[in-house]
């Protein structure tokens, strides 16, 4: 198989589906002509294959290039657009929270809305608050939209062909980590449904569930976790909206125990909707209260060493699940 | 009904008073008194001496990423005009004017060193910190103008930006408010002519950055942004008008961003070097010097000296930062600042990482 990071994948699909269907375009800011000459950054070298009507650099724009998606996205076309960092989303979110995810509804289901908008996040490169602030629990909070958030190089390409094929609008965040950390592509044509997780290793245990860079964070403290005698598994939500309850009830009422691992502040955060769902529809079935592993409630620390202490570890997950062991 | 057209008046002016070679134009001359022309040259001197001393400490690790204000130091025009009860609203390529304005060197060392003091405003000082999302400062200094004219007090708010930022919602929304209720605020546009790898005819279709003044009724000029005579004289226009009760103002500096866009490019990627060799030529701070050399201001002894006093000015900067950071962080420091007074729930949140800490000193 072959060993791509996230940045490849993610530039492997968008050549497939650019490829497969003219319809398809990029845009963004710096999506073509790039400060990043590294061949590891999602949209590398499409400008040179795909020509500037295909693969369109804008003005600093966010709002217009949202709308950009919103009103040619109704014309058929399949627009992937960049929002450069998840903070600058803000911006776009009046197209995406008010048009993006509504206008099917409002159309009475006439207009589809087949759009594309990628954005980059996580914390962990010192940039600071305006920078990095995850905030998918936003997206996720607004009926009409997609959201997905791939954690492997082979689960980001399968899910954002998925996506691209998708007639409702999709958000697809990336964690920047996870650009250069290489991992197995199959090398044949595939897909991965949105809304299905992935449990990512079998355990009896516990169920550790999170998504994005946090499963590798899962996968580490599984492997701590099965030195000292505790076999975890590690559920990778892969899509928050729509969820995928019934591998994540299926997994705790096997377990009995769940612990929630995600980098974005707590209070508010997706982990809440999870525990949610597990204390209404598998609450019996749980033999010590869940925990969540999460950033604490402040804007990411500009400093380095801040931000290591900010960004949940292993070892807090590994505390977290032995307190309840 | 023929068609007829409606009076507007519409001008966009170009100032420039100080040429290439550093000759002054004498009817446009702002008669700035010599302790101040040799303040404003000094403060560029510094900044550019600190700018390459950054990027020095960047490539060394011990500072991350930061925006190089290469070619753009003449800013300090504009913020020389500003009195201490103004307010200055940086965006991220405003290190020259911030100084200018009290900032201390370490204060920036901090910001890109990665500690959160960076952005802590000293008292008595009336700068907002950096802004990273591009243009969306524009519109606190609205904000800022709107509150100097509900106290009545006669202060004016100078918002910097790029001309990327021009391309944002925010920016018309900011030059709108401000214009419909003529609030005391300045924009000041620092036309680098790039936006990261953005050049300037693709980011507007516009033949000028100043004409935007005119859809929203207000004055709108452009000055040539690397002649510190032109920002002075330019600014203080704009900001004696805001002053007395006449509105806001665009004004967009022409000038050129000589280094990378952050340190983390490399602007030969997208960019001529002929480009850059053009505007090497129009270098501010070359320009300025000329000019007051020819006044007898500046000798070479004068320029040599100055040039050793500001270095030492910024090594000394950097060994009190080094010094203060030598100290090291307490993690449990990010959980200040956050809210005025910390909510129960944060506090637990801090004592959580506490605990963790202390067992892990055990
Ligand atoms: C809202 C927002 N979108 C995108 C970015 C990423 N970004 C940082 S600087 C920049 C270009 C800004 O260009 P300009 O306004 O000309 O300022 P300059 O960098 O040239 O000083 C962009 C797009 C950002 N910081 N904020
Ligand atoms: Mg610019």
């Amino acid at each position: 198989m072959q060993q791509l990071t996230m940045g490849q994948a993610v530039n492997q699909a968008l050549r497939e589906e650019m490829l497969r269907d003219f319809n398809v375009f990029i845009a963004g800011e710096g999506v073509g002509v790039s400060i990043h000459d590294n061949p590891l950054m999602p949209t590398a070298g499409l400008l040179k294959d795909f020509g500037p009507e295909r693969v369109k650099d804008t003005p600093v724009s966010e709002a217009a290039i949202a709308g950009l998606a919103v009103g040619s996205s109704v014309m058929g076309l399949r627009p992937v657009v960049e929002i450069m960092f998840n903070p600058f989303v803000t911006i776009a979110s009046d197209m995406i929270v008010n048009h993006a995810a509504k206008l099917r509804y409002l159309s009475g289901g006439k207009s589809t809305f087949p759009l594309v908008v990628r954005m980059k996040s996580g914390a962990g490169f010192g940039a600071g608050c305006q920078h990095s602030h995850n905030l998918e629990a936003w997206m996720a909070h607004c009926p009409g939209l997609k959201v997905v958030m791939p954690g492997t190089p082979a689960d980001a390409k399968g899910l954002l062909k998925s996506a691209i094929r998708d007639d409702n609008p999709v958000v697809f965040i990336e964690d920047m980590m996870l650009y250069f950390i290489p991992g197995p592509v199959p090398e044949e044509e595939y897909t991965i449904p949105i809304g299905k997780a992935d449990v990512k290793r079998v355990g009896s245990d516990v169920s550790i569930v999170s998504w994005s860079k946090m499963v590798g964070v899962a996968l580490k403290g599984a492997q701590i976790l099965a030195e000292n005698g505790v076999d975890a598994e590690v559920v990778d939500l892969r899509t928050l909206l729509p969820l995928d309850r019934e591998t994540l009830l299926t997994s705790v009422r096997k377990t009995g125990r769940l612990v929630v691992l995600h980098e974005a502040t707590r209070t508010g955060g997706f982990a809440g909707e999870i525990c949610a769902i597990v204390a209404e529809d598998a609450l019996n079935s749980l033999k010590a209260p869940f925990r969540r592993v999460t950033g604490p409630d402040i804007p990411v620390p500009f400093s380095p060493p801040l931000e290591r202490f900010y960004i949940p570890d292993e070892n807090n997950l590994v505390e977290a699940v032995l307190g309840i062991m | 009904m023929p068609r007829k057209a409606i009076n507007l008046t519409c001008k966009v002016e170009y100032l420039s008073i100080l040429d290439e070679t550093g000759k002054l134009d004498k009817k446009l001359d702002p008669s700035i008194p010599d302790d101040l022309l040799l303040r404003l040259y000094r403060a560029m001197l510094l900044a550019r001496r600190f700018d390459e001393r950054m990027l020095v400490l960047q490539r060394q690790g011990k500072i991350g990423t930061f925006a190089p204000i290469k070619g753009q130091e003449a800013q300090v025009g504009a913020a020389a005009v500003l009195e201490p009860g103004d307010w200055l609203v940086p965006s991220f390529r405003e290190m020259p004017s911030e100084l200018w304005r009290g900032k201390s060197m370490e204060s920036v060392l901090f910001t890109y060193g990665g500690y959160n003091e960076g952005g802590y405003i000293p008292e008595g000082i009336n700068n907002l910190p950096v802004s990273i999302p591009v243009g969306s400062q524009t519109l606190h200094a609205v904000g800022l103008g709107y509150a100097m004219k509900y106290r009545g007090d006669k202060s004016v708010a100078m918002v910097f930006f790029g001309d990327g930022a021009t391309s944002e919602g925010d920016f018309h929304e900011a030059m709108n408010f401000a214009a419909v209720f003529r609030t005391p605020t300045v924009f000041m546009c620092q036309n680098n002519h790039w936006a990261i790898s953005v050049p300037r005819s693709r980011q507007s279709h516009s033949k000028t950055l100043a004409q935007k003044a005119l859809a929203y009724d207000m004055p709108g000029i452009q000055l040539d942004g690397n002649d510190v005579l032109a920002v002075y004289a330019g600014a203080k226009e704009a900001v004696d008008r805001a002053r007395s009760g006449g509105g806001p103002t665009l004004i967009e500096l022409v000038t050129y961003r000589m280094s990378m866009h952050t340190t983390a490019d490399d602007p030969k990627k997208y960019r001529s070097e002929k480009e850059v060799e053009e505007w090497e030529k129009r270098d501010p701070i070359v320009r300025f010097e000329k000019y007051l050399r020819g006044r007898n201001l500046l000798t070479d002894a004068g320029v040599e000296e100055m040039d050793e006093d500001v270095r030492n000015e910024v090594r000394e900067a950097e060994e009190r930062w080094l010094e203060q950071i030598g100290k090291g962080v307490d993690p449990l420091d990010m959980f200040d600042h956050a809210y005025a007074e910390m909510p129960p729930s944060l506090r637990a949140q801090k004592e959580e990482l506490e605990r963790e800490l202390s067992e892990k000193k055990r």
